[in-house]
């Protein structure tokens, strides 16, 4: 079970090698669209600092998002998703696999990347080792919760706008407690209940979300 | 009765407005999903018996 | 599901997945709920209009909780419905409970959409605004846009019980998902507004306030539940238009 699990992140991520810039693009638009709250708003620091919390995880949400592409598209596409499908192991194993994969490429490199566009928006130093944590357990949530949007719209036409639709509102919680634990350490308050929080919401999801999507896919297999 | 008249219930102390638009959005909701259904049950009919009909004659 | 499959349910659980019975049981529940909906309704809506006295704050204003609440109410307990009935068609695979599940999301979206207009629409006298960001409105709109999901969705797979099978999980999903919106939202609208003036939160209404709010609530529910029959029916007649029953039934 473990095997055909690394197997399928090993097969995902070495496909992904091969176009690098692939991998770079959830991150280029994450940088891209915090760049557009400045000259959109104001260059104003005492301003833009208030509400930089807010754009980071906003623009992390439309990233992981748009990221979602990735999870299942290409292996309907080409018909291997179905073999998978049938190989004597549980779905939900091969959901997981999926979405360690989208997670490493979309989330992981937003994590890494906060601190830098966070100070760009003049976050609070202070805050910026709770801006990483927060986005640290907040974005395999939003993987988690997308993969359920990416299963149900496999073999869906031009399906981008229709994901968004389905899982935005299923990040709106992930979203409220990221913001919250970020402004809370900007004024020195405590944060531990507010990730507490996040952590619980990974886990739930973790319990349910890999079964439904498992689930979307089989439904997903039966058009054709 | 709360009103003494009925111009008084008409404009409910100013808050006429709000309050009937609020009711002409009820009613406007109950009425208009009430005739989508039903529309859509006469057409349904229609479309099969047609159906039939051609289908017998053949 | 294997393990459902040993589970012996009453006679009538099983009679009701069946496309024809469930039609003639519709058409003879009907009328009764088209009656007391209408009675209920006119009832709950004369006593609320013209014999519940104004509140003392909010004047006559108040009386717009007569369609606000029985709306939100609806709106909710439409999606959770929705989700039972998707739930229910899943794991006994009776095609009648998704063709349910189905009619009932344009009803409970219009609902949702209702609660939020009459919410609007009494934010205006209230707080001098038509738009507040109260954590109850904010929690609608969210409700709002999973209806729309699963509406998106549904309009978008062509085939009828693959859609019925994933606009199920997607509402199973989100009705799970409510709860904790729900008390995210509550919590980041405290954070943020400190101690707003909240619509419907009256410790205490006397029964003459409260009793045509139930008459209206219990109304709306026999009204949804004669719509969604009709609209099932509907549903029914369009997908097993080809079986004889069907043909027996308009041929006289």
């Amino acid at each position: 079970m473990m095997s055909f699990m690394f197997a399928i992140i090993r097969r995902d991520l070495l496909l992904v090698m091969r176009y690098p810039a692939e991998m770079l693009n959830p991150l280029m638009f994450f940088v891209l669209v915090v760049a557009l709250f400045p000259l959109g708003i104001s260059p104003e620091a005492s301003l833009l600092s208030q509400v930089a919390a807010g754009i980071v995880w906003v623009a992390a949400l439309l990233a992981t998002l748009l990221a979602l592409d990735i999870l299942f598209k290409a292996d309907f596409a080409d018909g291997s998703l179905e073999q998978l499908l049938m190989a004597h192991q549980p779905t939900w194993i091969l959901v997981l696999a999926k979405v360690i994969v989208h997670w490493l490429i979309s989330g992981l490199p937003l994590v890494l990347l906060s601190p830098l566009v966070a100070s760009m928006l003049f976050l609070p130093a202070e805050a910026l080792p709770t801006l990483m944590f927060s986005l640290l357990v907040g974005t395999p949530t939003l993987s988690l919760f997308g993969a359920v949007g990416a299963a149900l719209v496999t073999g869906v036409k031009n399906a981008g706008m229709l994901i968004s639709l389905l899982v935005l509102p299923l990040y709106i919680p992930v979203l409220i407690f990221g913001t919250g634990a970020v402004a809370a350490a900007a004024q020195g308050l405590p944060v531990s209940g507010y990730l507490a929080y996040m952590a619980a919401m990974l886990i739930f999801a973790l319990m349910i979300t890999p079964w439904a999507a498992a689930m979307a896919l089989k439904v997903g297999q039966m058009q054709g | 009765m709360y009103f003494t008249s009925f111009e008084q219930f008409i404009n409910m102390n100013g808050h006429g407005f709000y309050v009937w638009l609020s009711y002409a959005c009820f009613a406007l909701l109950v009425v208009t999903n009430i005739w989508v259904a039903q529309q859509r049950h006469r057409r349904l009919r229609k479309q099969i018996k047609s159906r039939l009909g051609r289908s017998a004659k053949v | 599901m294997s393990w459902f499959d040993n589970w012996h349910l009453p006679k009538w659980f099983y009679q009701m997945a069946s496309p024809k019975w469930f039609y003639d049981f519709g058409a003879r529940l009907q009328p009764w709920f088209a009656g007391l909906a209408l009675i209920l309704i006119s009832w709950g809506l004369v006593w609320g209009l013209l014999y519940a006295p104004a509140d003392y704050q909010q004047g006559n204003s108040f009386r717009i909780i007569y369609v606000h609440v029985p709306a939100a109410i609806l709106g909710q307990s439409l999606f959770l419905f929705m989700a039972v009935a998707g739930a229910i068609g899943l794991i006994w695979k009776i095609k009648v409970a998704f063709m349910v599940a189905r009619s009932a999301t344009l009803v409970g979206a219009s609902f949702t959409a209702l609660a939020l207009i009459t919410g609007a629409v009494w934010g205006k006298p209230t707080w001098g605004t038509y738009w507040v960001w109260d954590a109850r409105l904010t929690s609608t709109l969210i409700l709002l846009f999973l209806y729309t999901g699963v509406m998106a969705l549904n309009q978008a797979i062509p085939d009828r019980s693959v859609a019925g099978r994933a606009t199920a999980i997607l509402a199973i999903i989100g009705s799970i998902n409510i709860p904790i919106i729900k008390y995210s939202v509550d919590w980041w609208n405290t954070l943020h507004q400190p101690s707003t003036f909240t619509l419907t939160s009256k410790p205490s209404m006397p029964p003459e306030m409260y009793i045509p709010l139930l008459l209206m609530v219990i109304g709306c529910y026999c009204f949804c539940a004669w719509l969604i029959m009709q609209r099932t029916r509907n549903e029914i007649l369009d997908q097993e238009r080809q079986s004889s029953w069907v043909a027996r039934y308009l041929e006289d």
